[in-house]
C-alpha cells in the first residue's frame, strides 16, 4: 500500500494505493493526480548557474518542461559546470537535452551587461 | 536637494509596486515615478527562482523573476521613471516625500498620492526567544534564499528549518538540490502554514521529515551552530518535558512568518491594523490618510504574487483618480473580522465608490472543514457563503454584493466547521 | 621574531582598550594582544551599557574610587571621541518600605561618594516617567547617570591609542609567559613579545593569564546575566536607566533605553559553568520578564527582537587593581559591574602604577585626543546631499532599519583596527541592531567586506573566529 497526499486543492486529501486500488480521494481529480504520480511522476526543477560579466554571480535557470522526478538530483548537477557570460535573455537555453529527455535547462532572467 | 513633483509616486519596485504603477499610468496619471531601494525592480521575486507564479494572473506557470520580467518589460515600454538604489527616508500627510540615492543625492518629492509597496520582512529569532548561544549559521528563510540563489554562497551542510511557511519549505528543496542535507522541518502548529503542493514537492520528494505541533526549544554551538533541541508542544504550544530530541546541524533557517513593513507608514501618521500589522485600508486600499495608498505585502501578507498584483492595480487606479480629482470625504462603514477569522481587509468601504461587489479578504484563525463564512450587517445576516476547507495558510476572499451592504457596520464571522 | 616594548597590555576589552588609550598619551611603547578577532568580545560586548553614577559601590572600595571618577571621564571622552553617548540619569525605585530604608541608604553612600544623588518621592517619578508602575512610593535620582555604546566606546579608545602609534594585535590568544633578565616574554598568535611591565586585564581569563606569569590566589568567576533587547518603537516607554532595588531577593533588573534607539530589560546573575557561555535560558528569561514589568507594566514582549547574555568576571567583593605579586606585572582584574563607567579612570590609574613601578611617563606632544566619525543618520538632508554628490556610496542605504549607508561601512573598513565580522561592523555602526536584526542587510554588508578587503565570502565571519556564515560558493563539486 502506498499513500499520496493530493496537492490538487488545499484540502490535501490522503490517498492510499493497493494495486490499482484508490481509496480516500475527495474526488476525481484527485484520482487523476494519483494516477499520474504512480505511473510517470514528473516535476519542474528550477536552480541557477554561474555567471560572470554581471552585478550578481549566479542566473537563475529551470527546465523547459517537467522531467522524471528521480532524475532532479541528477540534473541539478549538471549545472555545476555551467558558466554563462551576460548578457544573456530569459529563455535562451543554457543546457540542451537534460539525460537525454529532450527537455532543456532555459535561463529565467534577463540580464544586461 | 533636486526636487521633483510627480502625479503618483510609488515606494517600491516589487509585484505590487510595479503593477500599481502601470495600472496608475494606465488610468491618466502622466508623471509616475517607482521608487526602489535595490539596485534592480523586482523585489522579491528576483530570489524566488521556484517556479508556481502566475497560475491565476497570467493562467501559466512561471518563475519568480520571470514573473517579475513580465512586468519589467512593461514598465519599460511607458514613461515611468524607475529610481533605483533610492531609499525613502520618509512620507509626510501631505505626500512629501525624502529619499536619498548615490546618483542624485537627496531628494525632496512632491506627489499628488502615493502608493506604499514596501513589502514585508520576516520574523527574526529574537521575537521567538528561543534559549541556548547565539552562533553563526541562524538564517530567516529568505535571507539564506537570497545568499544561495542570488549571491550563490551555500549557508549551510545540515539543517534544520524551524516553521513550515512557504519560504522555509521552497529552501528546503534548494539546499537538496545544492548538495545539502535537510534533516527536518519544525512546525509548531499541529498544521503547515505552507501550500500543500510545496509540502508534497519540497519536503516529501526528498523523504525530509515535518514534525508538527514540535518546536526547537535550544540552541547549540558556540561559533557555528552544532545542534538544535527539539521538543513537542501541548495544545498551549508549551514544550513538553520529556519529548526532547537533540538534532545534530550546522545550520537553523527559520520560516516563521512575515511582518507587513511599515516604518514609513507609521512615521507618516498612518492609522495601523493590529491584527494584519499593515495600515487600515478603505475599499480601494486609499489608507487613513487621503491620497496615500497601500497595496501588496505591506497591507496583508499575500502567498500568491497574482493576487498581490490584483490588489495593486485597484491601488494604482485608485491613486491616478485621486491624483486628478482629489476626493470629497463621503459616509463610509466599518468591516469587523469576527469569530473564526484572524484579520479582515479591507478595514473600511465607502457606499459610493464599491461597483457593484465589495471584495473582501481574510485569513481563518485555525483549520476548518464544511464551514460557514456569515456575514452580517448591523447584526442581521445578509449573506452566506460554503467552504469545504479553510486554512490560515491560504487566504480567503468573498465577494459581497453591493445592493446587500445596507447597515454602518459589517461583521464576518465563521459558523461550525470545527474539526473533532 | 622577538619585538620589544614597554608595556604589554593582555585584553582587549574595555578595560584594555582604556589603557591602550591612556598609554598612547606617553611616550613609551605599547602594545595590547587580543585573543580575539576583534576588541570587545568579552564581558565588553555584552552588558548593559551603562555609565553608572557611582552612589552603589561601597565607600572606600576601588569600585567606588574608580565609578565616580570613571564617570567624569567618560563624559569628556564620548565628546572627544565621538562616542553614542545619552546623559539619561538614572532612578533606583522603592515599591515598600524596606526599599525606601534602601535608597536612604543608597542616598547617603552616593553623597560619601561625591556622587550627586536626589531622592524624589513618587509623584514626581511618575511625572517624569509616566510608563513606571503606579507602585512607586520614592525613587533615587541620579543625574550623571548615563547611556553609551560599550562596543563603540571600546572601538574609539583602541582607535584613538593606535593612531597614536599603540599596537594591536588582534587573534593573539597569550600561551606562554616568560621571564628573563627582567623583562616578560610573552608568546601570543605565534609571536613573541618582550617587555619590562604587562597589564593584565584579560577579563575572564585573567587568572589564568596571571598564574602563567607565576601568579597565585586570583581566582575568576563567570556570572551570567540575560537581557531581552526590544524593538525601537518600546524605546521611548522610559527616557532613563531605570533599576531596582537590591534585596534580599536579588540585585533586581534593569530596564533603560539603549544610544541606539530601542529599550532592554536584564540582567540576572547566575554562576556560569564556562567563561564562554553566553546562552540564554527559559526560566532566566522568565524571571527577567516578571521583574522588568514590576518597574514597567506595559513593555510589550511581543517586540523583543533579541535575548543575548553577557559574562562579568568576578574576582571576589571589589576589583583587584594594582601591581601583583609577581614584580611590573599589573593587575586590572575581576572588573565586574560598574567595570564600563570605571575603565577610564582604571586606565588612568595604571599608568601612574606604571610609573611608580618605575617607568619614565613623559607625555607625548604627538598624542591627539580627537576623534570624528561620519554618521549620516545624525546630519542634514543639505549636508548628506553634498557628501553624497562627493562619494556616492554615502547615499546607498544598505541597512534599512537604522540607516546606516555603504559609506559609512567602507570607514569602518579602513579604520585602524579593522573587523573582518559582521558582528564587528554591526558594533562600530549599529547596521543589524534593527527589527530585522541584519535579516536584510547581512548577505549586503557581506557583500561589502568581500569586495573591500578582496577576500572570498566564506572568510568574512559573523563574529569571533569559527563563526562562518558561509561554507562556500553554491556548484562546487
Amino acid at each position: 500500500m502506498k499513500e499520496f497526499t493530493c496537492i490538487v486543492c488545499p484540502k490535501g486529501c490522503r490517498i492510499f494505493a493497493d494495486g490499482d486500488a484508490l481509496t480516500g480521494a475527495g474526488c476525481g481529480r484527485g484520482l487523476e493526480y494519483v494516477r499520474s504520480e504512480m505511473e510517470n511522476p514528473t516535476r519542474m526543477v528550477t536552480s541557477t548557474v554561474r555567471l560572470s560579466g554581471s552585478q550578481l554571480p549566479r542566473l537563475p535557470v529551470k527546465t523547459s518542461a517537467p522531467i522524471p522526478k528521480e532524475m532532479m538530483l541528477r540534473a541539478a548537477e549538471l549545472l555545476n559546470d555551467v558558466t554563462v557570460q551576460a548578457p544573456v535573455e530569459s529563455g535562451a537555453v543554457i543546457v540542451k537535452n537534460i539525460l537525454g529527455t529532450g527537455v532543456d535547462f532555459i535561463a529565467t532572467k534577463s540580464v544586461g551587461e | 536637494m533636486k526636487k521633483y513633483e510627480y502625479d503618483v509616486a510609488v515606494i517600491g519596485a516589487g509585484p505590487a509596486g510595479l503593477a500599481a504603477a502601470l495600472e496608475a499610468r494606465k488610468n491618466g496619471a502622466e508623471r509616475v515615478a517607482v521608487l526602489e531601494r535595490d539596485f534592480e525592480a523586482g523585489g522579491i521575486l528576483n530570489q524566488c527562482i521556484h517556479n508556481g507564479f502566475g497560475l491565476h494572473y497570467f493562467k501559466e506557470e512561471l518563475t519568480g523573476p520571470e514573473y517579475a520580467e513580465r512586468f519589467i518589460r512593461e514598465l519599460r515600454e511607458t514613461d515611468i521613471e524607475l529610481k533605483l538604489n533610492t531609499m525613502v527616508l520618509s512620507v509626510s500627510q501631505n505626500r512629501h516625500i525624502i529619499a536619498v540615492n548615490p546618483q542624485e543625492g537627496v531628494l525632496g518629492i512632491d506627489a499628488g498620492a502615493v502608493i506604499l509597496a514596501m513589502g514585508c520582512r520576516e520574523r527574526p529569532r529574537g521575537s521567538l526567544g528561543i534559549p541556548g548561544t547565539r552562533p553563526a549559521g541562524i538564517f530567516t528563510a529568505g535571507t539564506a534564499q537570497r545568499y544561495v540563489n542570488m549571491e550563490g554562497c551555500m549557508v549551510g551542510k545540515k539543517v534544520v528549518i524551524l516553521g513550515s511557511g512557504d519560504i522555509g519549505l521552497i529552501m528546503a528543496r534548494r539546499m537538496v538540490l545544492e548538495g545539502a542535507q535537510v534533516m527536518a522541518c519544525v512546525e509548531l502548529m499541529p498544521y503547515s502554514a505552507g501550500l500543500r503542493r510545496n509540502i508534497v514537492q519540497c519536503l516529501d520528494d526528498f523523504d525530509i521529515p515535518l514534525y508538527l505541533s514540535s518546536t526547537i526549544t535550544e540552541i547549540r554551538g558556540r561559533r557555528r551552530v552544532e545542534s538544535v533541541v527539539i521538543s513537542q508542544v501541548d495544545k498551549d504550544r508549551k514544550p513538553i518535558p520529556g519529548t526532547e530530541k537533540e538534532i545534530e546541524c550546522d545550520t537553523v533557517l527559520l520560516s516563521v512568518g512575515l511582518i507587513p513593513e511599515n516604518e514609513l507608514s507609521k512615521n507618516a501618521g498612518i492609522e495601523l491594523d493590529m491584527r494584519t500589522k499593515g495600515p487600515v485600508v478603505y475599499e480601494n486600499m486609499e489608507t487613513s490618510v487621503p491620497g496615500i495608498f497601500a497595496c501588496g505585502n505591506v497591507a496583508q501578507v499575500h502567498d500568491l504574487v497574482d493576487f498581490v498584483t490584483m490588489e495593486s492595480i485597484r491601488a494604482g487606479k485608485a491613486a491616478a483618480e485621486y491624483a486628478a480629482h482629489g476626493e470629497e470625504p463621503s459616509p463610509c462603514f466599518e468591516l469587523f473580522a469576527s469569530k473564526g477569522l484572524g484579520y479582515i481587509l479591507p478595514q473600511r468601504a465607502r457606499m459610493d465608490r464599491i461597483g457593484d461587489f465589495l471584495d473582501v479578504f481574510f485569513r481563518v484563525n485555525d483549520i476548518y472543514e464544511d464551514v460557514s463564512i456569515v456575514v452580517k450587517s448591523n447584526g442581521g445576516e445578509i449573506a452566506r457563503f460554503r467552504r469545504d476547507y479553510a486554512a490560515p495558510g491560504e487566504m480567503e476572499k468573498i465577494r459581497i454584493p453591493k445592493k446587500l451592504l445596507t447597515g454602518n457596520e459589517i461583521e464576518v464571522s465563521l459558523k461550525g466547521g470545527d474539526r473533532e | 621574531m622577538k619585538q620589544a616594548y614597554d608595556v604589554i597590555i593582555i585584553g582587549g576589552g574595555i578595560t584594555g582598550c582604556a589603557a591602550a588609550y591612556e598609554c598612547s598619551k606617553y611616550d613609551f611603547k605599547t602594545v595590547l594582544l587580543e585573543k580575539e578577532n576583534d576588541i570587545a568580545c568579552g564581558s565588553t560586548k555584552a552588558n548593559s551599557a551603562i555609565i553608572h553614577a557611582g552612589y552603589d559601590p561601597e565607600p572606600g572600595t576601588l569600585m567606588a574610587k574608580y565609578n565616580a571618577r570613571g564617570n567624569e571621564l567618560a563624559h569628556r571622552l564620548a565628546k572627544k571621541l565621538d562616542i553614542p553617548f545619552r546623559e539619561t540619569g538614572s532612578l533606583v525605585l522603592a515599591f515598600s518600605e524596606e526599599e525606601v530604608r534602601e535608597v536612604r541608604r543608597l542616598f547617603e553612600n552616593g553623597v560619601r561618594n561625591g556622587v550627586p544623588v536626589e531622592i524624589i518621592p513618587g509623584a514626581e517619578v511618575l511625572r517624569r516617567e509616566p510608563n513606571i508602575s503606579k507602585q512607586v512610593k520614592c525613587a533615587l535620582w541620579a543625574p550623571t547617570g548615563a547611556i553609551i555604546s560599550p562596543w563603540e566606546f571600546a572601538a574609539a579608545l583602541i582607535e584613538t591609542a593606535v593612531r597614536n602609534s599603540v599596537e594591536c594585535r588582534l587573534m593573539s590568544p597569550v600561551k606562554r609567559i616568560n621571564r628573563q633578565d627582567g623583562l616578560f616574554e610573552v608568546t601570543a598568535g605565534g609571536e613573541k613579545y618582550r617587555a619590562k611591565y604587562i597589564v593584565n586585564a584579560a577579563g575572564l581569563y585573567a587568572d589564568k593569564v596571571y598564574e602563567m606569569a607565576g601568579g597565585q590566589g586570583l581566582h575568576i568567576t563567570p556570572v551570567r546575566g540575560e537581557y531581552f533587547l526590544f524593538d525601537k518603537t518600546m524605546g521611548g516607554l522610559v527616557s532613563t536607566v531605570v533599576f531596582q532595588c537590591p534585596t534580599k531577593l536579588g540585585k533586581g533588573v534593569v530596564v533603560a533605553p539603549t544610544v541606539h534607539g530601542n529599550l532592554y530589560a536584564g540582567p540576572d546573575s547566575k554562576t556560569a559553568d564556562a567563561r564562554d557561555d553566553t546562552s540564554t535560558h527559559r526560566n532566566e528569561l522568565e524571571y527577567i520578564r516578571e521583574m522588568a514589568v514590576k518597574s514597567v507594566p506595559t513593555i510589550d514582549f511581543s517586540q523583543n527582537i533579541r535575548n543575548f547574555a553577557g559574562l562579568r568576571a568576578v574576582a571576589g567583593e571589589d576589583f583587584v587593581v594594582g601591581e601583583s605579586a609577581v614584580e611590573n606585572f599589573i593587575n586590572a582584574a575581576g572588573i565586574k559591574s560598574p567595570g564600563l563607567s570605571s575603565a577610564p579612570a582604571i586606565a588612568e590609574d595604571i599608568v601612574q602604577i606604571l610609573g611608580r613601578c618605575g617607568l619614565a611617563l613623559r607625555r607625548k606632544e604627538t598624542f591627539r585626543g580627537e576623534r570624528r566619525v561620519l554618521r549620516m543618520n545624525e546630519i542634514s538632508f543639505e549636508e548628506q546631499d553634498a557628501l553624497i554628490r562627493e562619494n556616492p556610496s554615502y547615499g546607498r542605504v544598505v541597512c534599512r532599519c537604522q540607516t546606516i549607508t555603504e559609506g559609512e561601512i567602507i570607514d569602518i573598513l579602513h579604520r585602524p583596527v579593522v573587523p573582518r565580522s559582521i558582528d564587528g561592523i554591526k558594533r562600530r555602526c549599529a547596521a543589524g541592531m534593527g527589527r530585522c536584526q541584519g535579516g536584510f542587510c547581512e548577505p549586503r554588508i557581506h557583500d561589502i567586506m568581500a569586495r573591500e578587503l578582496g577576500v572570498p565570502m566564506k572568510d568574512i565571519l559573523q563574529d569571533t573566529e569559527g563563526s562562518y556564515i558561509v561554507t562556500g560558493e553554491t556548484k562546487e563539486d
